[in-house]
């Protein structure tokens, strides 16, 4: 570098072949900071100029491909983890529903990113100056003429045989640029408290106006069409039987599914000698089993079925189901005191299902066994 | 970037050992096609169906590329549009290459037995449109319709080479421009009758839309692959460069990425719904062996060319377009194996008979190119639209 001060040398020429020609010449002396300006697209400049493809590609493809994590992670995330529901009889992570969500999240971030980088890498954006700015070059080549111009920074610039060479190759003007006093202080301005003031006053005007705008500006009223349906509710009258009740009984004879009446009803030993436990002990029907009893029997019968009542009083305590009498019981007898209720104990066929309520007494024999355990257990 | 305004062209001839290779491929495959159909006809009329649907799709899709040329006005495409002109003359061949399938309709077709469809109330609900007869005029007024535009198009086009009359070419937008609606409805019928009646249950709206973007995919890799070979061998001369290739190769690129939106979208919306009358038909392609060619059919017509032609350099280098129009048209062929074979057995089968018919119909679409390239120039030399084709920069 000869001359701080100096930007570039920069020539003008009249006809797209001479620019074509002094830029595959200006790739031949070995010059690497140089551009090319023209008032419009010339084919074949990025070959003659010998441009590499553009790094851009690699931002796209990073944040495409993060796009395309990221929103995978997420909907996993919510329907696996945090928000576990079967939908439509699917799989929790059902890949085929989510391919257009992470497509489309990919496209979003790869294009936002592409945005971005070109702005703040490539244009250095905020600074928004340009040594060519506003130059007698500048204003030629963007109308009607072509221009060529060599960095001073490139380690070959040589003035005076820069000069030469441009007019050797036909250069009708040749401009020397100069920098501003104040571009040759340029810092990049991306922290600058000015330049992050504006942001974060940005960032408090469009939240709380987006708010505004959508909640109470434009408010619209939820949708409440699954609400407002047109149909006969409990205890509500009807027009269409003669009767004008609402509530129909069964039909005689017929019982609705899922509805068997229980065969036991008042009837505990012809229970414990008939009803089987349906379901396997397995690992998950005992989770299931202590989850129901620690919702519904713990309050009263304890965490491990000792009959120490967390009720503090409000209802009497229970006897322990630890004693020789209810560890005598049948499978179907425990079912049956769970179904219909034991004295004060109220039924509880309602509060659990038919199947949980067999869960429960897995658990509870589970109970019994750890606080009664044989040495065979042990081993 | 300075053409001559007179088009400097001396067509070479072909060399007569393609020619041989051609009938050495038709011979083999031919013997091959009769003995699979002597020992198990109707597996020989299920590769038939597939071969049938193959040429149809070269054919039909490259008549469907050159409306497209008049239509939009495309300039990139002149120079070697007489390739996909002389592709085009498939669709005759193929006219003739379906004839066969009829002795075998009632193995291919279950809805021919007019025994089962009394005893289906769903099938006697399409029997208007499912029956013999219409399905015989479908298939005749089809080809005809295409022979039609195809030889007309291709005349006016030929005429122009000597006279250089402008008035060719309004002529063929105006035909293109009704062609390409008729191919549509077309495209969709024969696709619906070939392939979708094999099961005459099921059904999908968007299959014809699947069946033409494989078309164009088809279309784009044989005339890619010809034009590549031919430019190699030096048939072009110095015609063609880097920018021609790089758009065959984008457009490639692009239907493959369409055919794989479609693809997807008659998926998702077959697995979402999970109604019984639509979801047999994958999980078909999900057991006995098949559902390996399912995934496969993912990595081949969509992973494969997606990541071979997505650098700009695989679009501009010939070379490596022309692997990736080959391995397209492969895909191509897989993807039809796959809509089709299925219905035949319900575990994955692939052997000497299965060879056969793509020997054939390779041997066939070689042929059918060499004895219309004799008749044709290369380039259509009095298209008003040539030096600004030749001249063409990205």
């Amino acid at each position: 570098m000869q001359d701080a001060r100096l930007y570039s040398l920069s020539a003008i020429f009249q006809t797209p072949d001479e620019i074509a020609h002094a830029a595959e010449q200006t790739v031949e002396r070995g010059y690497t900071a140089f551009d090319v300006h023209s008032p419009y697209p010339l084919h074949g400049m990025p070959r003659a100029m010998g441009l590499k493809a553009s790094k851009l590609g690699y931002v796209t493809l990073v944040f495409g491909l993060s796009g395309a994590a990221l929103a995978l992670f997420f909907m996993w995330w919510v329907n696996v983890i945090e928000y576990p529901l079967v939908i439509g009889g699917k799989p929790l992570f059902q890949l085929p529903a989510f391919i257009p969500v992470t497509f489309e999240v990919t496209v979003l971030m790869a294009a936002i990113f592409t945005v971005v980088g070109m702005l703040f890498v490539i244009f250095r954006f905020p600074n928004t100056s340009h040594q060519l700015h506003d130059t007698p070059y500048m204003k030629a080549v963007s109308s009607d003429k072509y221009g060529l111009t060599i960095q001073a920074l490139d380690p070959l610039f040589d003035e005076e045989r820069v000069r030469e060479f441009l007019q050797d190759l036909g250069a009708v003007e040749i401009h020397r640029i100069q920098f501003d006093a104040e571009e040759i202080e340029a810092r990049p301005r991306i922290f600058e408290p000015r330049f992050v003031t504006l942001l974060i006053l940005v960032a408090l005007l469009v939240g709380p106006s987006t708010y505004i705008i959508l909640n109470h500006v434009l408010y619209m009223p939820p949708f409440d069409w699954m609400m407002e349906q047109q149909k006969i509710n409990p205890q509500m009258k009807s027009e269409l039987f003669a009767d004008g009740f609402g509530m129909r009984s069964p039909v005689e004879g017929t019982v609705a599914r899922g509805h068997l009446p229980y065969p036991f009803k008042g009837q505990p030993d012809l229970a414990g000698k008939f009803l089987v436990n349906p379901i396997l002990p397995t690992e998950s029907v005992l989770e299931l089993g202590k989850k129901k009893y620690d919702t519904f029997c713990s309050p009263c019968h304890g965490n491990f079925g000792d009959g120490d009542s967390r009720l503090r009083g409000q209802f009497p305590n229970p006897p322990t189901l630890h004693s020789d009498k209810s560890r005598g019981w049948s499978d179907g007898m425990i079912f049956h005191v769970v179904t219909e209720g034991q004295n004060i104990m109220p039924s509880y066929a309602s509060q659990i299902k038919e199947r949980d309520r067999w869960a429960v007494v897995h658990y509870v024999r589970a109970l019994l066994r750890a606080k009664h355990a044989t040495e065979a257990d042990l081993r | 970037m300075k053409t001559p305004l007179q088009i400097e062209f001396q067509q070479k001839a072909l060399p007569t050992r393609l020619t041989s290779l051609a009938w050495v491929m038709i011979g083999a495959g031919a013997a091959l096609a009769v003995a699979a159909w002597y020992v198990d006809g109707p597996r020989a009329a299920f590769n038939n169906v597939v071969m049938f649907m193959m040429l149809a799709s070269i054919g039909i899709g490259s008549l469907f590329l050159i409306s497209l040329e008049y239509v939009a006005g495309a300039v990139w495409s002149t120079p070697m549009r007489r390739v996909s002109e002389i592709l085009a003359f498939i669709i005759p061949v193929t006219g003739v290459a379906a004839l066969p399938m009829f002795l075998n309709l009632h193995d291919l077709f279950h809805w021919t037995h007019a025994e089962a469809v009394e005893a289906d109330a769903i099938l006697k609900g399409k029997s208007p449109y499912l029956n013999v007869t219409f399905f015989g005029i479908r298939f005749v007024a089809t080809f005809a319709i295409w022979y039609l535009f195809y030889h007309f198009i291709t005349r006016n086009s030929r005429k122009q080479d000597s006279t250089g009359d402008q008035l060719f070419t309004r002529r063929n937008i105006r035909l293109s421009a009704i062609f390409i609606p008729v191919f549509a409805v077309t495209v969709t019928f024969l696709a619906i009758d070939w392939i979708m009646s094999l099961e005459p249950h099921w059904f999908s709206t968007i299959f014809g839309v699947y069946y033409f973007s494989g078309t164009m995919l088809a279309a784009l890799a044989a005339a890619t692959i010809a034009i590549i070979l031919l430019h190699e061998n030096g048939y072009f001369g110095t015609l063609l460069r880097r920018d021609h290739f790089y758009s065959l190769g984008a457009l490639m690129f692009a239907f493959v990425n369409f055919w794989a939106y479609i693809a997807f979208s008659q998926y998702l919306l077959i697995w979402y719904a999970n109604l019984p009358e639509e979801t047999f038909w994958m999980t078909r392609r999900w057991e006995g062996g098949w559902e390996f060619l399912s995934l496969a059919l993912i990595v081949v017509h969509f992973v494969v060319p997606y990541v071979g032609l997505l650098a700009q350099e695989a679009k501009m280098n010939p070379r490596r377009l022309k692997i990736m129009a080959i391995w397209i048209l492969f895909a191509h062929f897989i993807d039809l194996y796959w809509l089709v074979m299925p219905t035949h057995h319900e575990s994955f089968f692939f052997g000497w008979m299965e060879v056969g018919f793509p020997l054939l119909s390779v041997g066939i679409v070689l042929l059918v190119f060499i004895l219309r390239y004799r008749k044709t120039s290369l380039i259509p030399t009095g298209d008003p639209k040539l030096k600004r084709g030749l001249d063409f920069r990205l």
